[in-house]
């Protein structure tokens, strides 16, 4: 704290003035809207809250929001690890390519990301006479929803493994196998070690994506109550209804999980001093 | 195969090269694809005919429009917010850092509903405006202020990096030739956050375009004055219209691949820039 000033320091009003703007910039466009999403949840009382997340339907909303997340996510974790390995551990042409293509759903539209699936198996899509006729519905149903949301949560594991697993090279395996391991003892022991805080990441950002993606779950999604509805959706449905209060006790608790998922996450990049990686 | 690529002696290359391509093409590219070729099944001419309709030019127009602005604007408060964050030490700078990805960790309906009670006439902020006469939700302005919200992290996290890497001595040297600080900024720093900054701007872009989530709660959706192109779609498939919405979905389908493109190509320029 001395008197001189650095020729690369701004002056005092500067940092103060820029600060104040930038804090008062993500106050207005962050804190007020989450912190008026518990406010509007608790407004009427905490026993309405209480009904709002306990209806039968709220909890076949959070039932079908996990089970969908549950078979997505991993999907993508085992997706994330395999194009992780081919890509960063060896050497191939069109690596490029392939690197630009995985990262393409998240430049789409999720609600073109849903409509794809209806072009392939809605009842005037390409398979849709084929699912009619073996009585197998997609569209309209837990399926469809499955897949729009491997869609738009696609890239998240596999962006997290390949710059990581690319900067680690080659090394550590090499010298696994050339001590007798077999190849999955090598992965097992050698490389999933190394990568585990990455993978986590990456699974996080995957899992909070799933469970609140609304547009292209949306598409494709029949929105029966209790049946197709996953909890955004839900909201979405108490929201038109103007059912304040109960739509926003629902959107809390995917608040809390936001909350939860951004604690996680800067306690990985804390931990494992992971670089921010734009997303 | 196993001939041709001696590099490497570690096993499963095929195994998860395999799966990798199989599932990107099942689940990403043959999806993608089939709007394409439907789309092509309308022809040139029913393609036009389809996209070009006040309606259609009417989302376009706002959703482009809009997007733009929200861009921009997240371009300017982006840079402040990360120049702040990596630059200036101050108490709760962390957990601000940490606050910036919350747009992208809310899922997008919560913050649509939020945004627009917030706005809304009689809520917190849109009663404190309507004395004046402004009307933000269920209006352009509203939207507007959606894509910003869903947009801002994609700046933010794209120019923290370059500024963290930023050598002082670069600012050193232009302060001891006698650069004020506003010229050190504007003609050294500037310049050299400039690619990183419209990367930024550009994936915001393309996420405001896209978004659905945040921005239909708070839009009006009413035709032809504030219904997005995402609604749009929706709209069009609710009706039956399948090739409509297929053909929208195409147009917004390449316009993102051509962003992605210039996105990819920006970042390559970036990644070049700071190694030499």
């Amino acid at each position: 704290m001395s008197a001189t000033v650095r020729p690369t320091q701004d002056p005092l009003w500067t940092r103060l003035l820029l600060i104040g703007c930038a804090v008062g910039f993500l106050a207005l466009f962050l804190f007020v809207p989450l912190t008026l999403v518990f406010a509007e949840a608790f407004r009427k009382g905490i026993k309405v809250y209480a009904d709002a997340i306990t209806e039968s339907n709220a909890l076949s909303a959070i039932v079908l929001t996990i089970t969908v997340a549950a078979v997505s996510v991993p999907l993508n974790a085992v997706f994330g690890v395999a194009a992780a390995w081919a890509i960063a551990k060896f050497s191939f042409k069109g690596k490029s390519l392939l690197l630009a293509l995985i990262d393409l759903p998240f430049a789409v539209s999720p609600v073109v990301s849903g409509l794809v699936y209806v072009l392939l198996f809605g009842a005037q899509g390409l398979f849709g006479p084929w699912l009619r006729a073996h009585q197998v519905q997609v569209i309209f149903a837990v399926p469809g929803m499955v897949l729009a949301t491997i869609f738009v949560t696609f890239p998240f594991v596999a962006r997290e493994l390949i710059p990581l697993m690319q900067a680690q090279g080659n090394d550590q395996e090499y010298a696994a196998l050339s001590l007798g391991a077999s190849g999955w003892q090598t992965f097992r022991k050698v490389t999933l070690p190394n990568i585990k805080w990455a993978l986590f990441y990456g699974i996080i950002l995957c899992n909070a994506r799933a469970m609140g993606e609304f547009g292209a779950v949306s598409v494709v999604s029949g929105h029966i109550r209790g049946e197709t509805n996953t909890l955004p959706l839900h909201v979405e449905v108490l929201y038109n209804e103007y059912n304040s209060a109960a739509a926003f006790a629902c959107a809390s608790v995917l608040s809390v999980l936001g909350l939860l998922t951004l604690g996680l996450k800067t306690f990985i990049e804390w931990r494992a001093g992971l670089r921010r990686r734009k997303h | 195969m196993q001939t041709k690529r001696p590099r490497s002696i570690l096993p499963g290359f095929g195994l998860s090269l395999g799966f990798t391509v199989a599932y990107l093409g099942l689940i990403v590219l043959f999806p993608l694809l089939m709007v394409f070729i439907k789309a092509s099944g309308l022809g040139w001419g029913g393609f036009w005919k389809t996209l070009w309709t006040t309606r259609v030019l009417a989302a376009c127009k706002l959703s482009f429009g809009l997007s733009l602005a929200a861009g921009l604007l997240n371009g300017v408060f982006g840079l402040l917010i990360a120049w702040v964050l990596t630059r200036y030490r101050f108490p709760g700078r962390r957990f601000l850092d940490a606050s910036v990805d919350l747009p992208f960790a809310m899922p997008t309906a919560v913050a649509g509903i939020a945004l627009t009670t917030l706005y809304a006439p009689n809520g917190w902020i849109g009663s404190l405006l309507k004395p004046y006469g402004i009307k933000v939700a269920f209006a352009p302005l509203g939207i507007l202020i959606a894509m910003v919200f869903i947009g801002l992290p994609f700046v933010v996290r794209t120019l923290q990096p370059v500024l963290e890497d930023f050598e002082a001595a670069q600012e050193e040297a232009a302060a001891s030739l006698g650069a004020t600080r506003w010229q050190t900024f504007w003609r050294v720093v500037f310049p050299q956050l400039l690619p990183a900054l419209i990367t930024g701007t550009t994936l915001a872009f393309a996420r405001a375009v896209g978004e659905y989530g945040s921005v239909v709660f708070i839009a009006g959706n009413m035709p032809g004055k504030t219904e997005i192109l995402p609604l749009l779609i929706i709209t069009k498939l609710e009706q039956y219209d399948y090739s409509g919405a297929t053909a929208l979905a195409a147009m917004m389908l390449a316009i993102s691949f051509i962003l992605l493109f210039a996105i990819n190509f920006l970042q390559r320029k970036t990644l070049v820039h700071n190694r030499s």
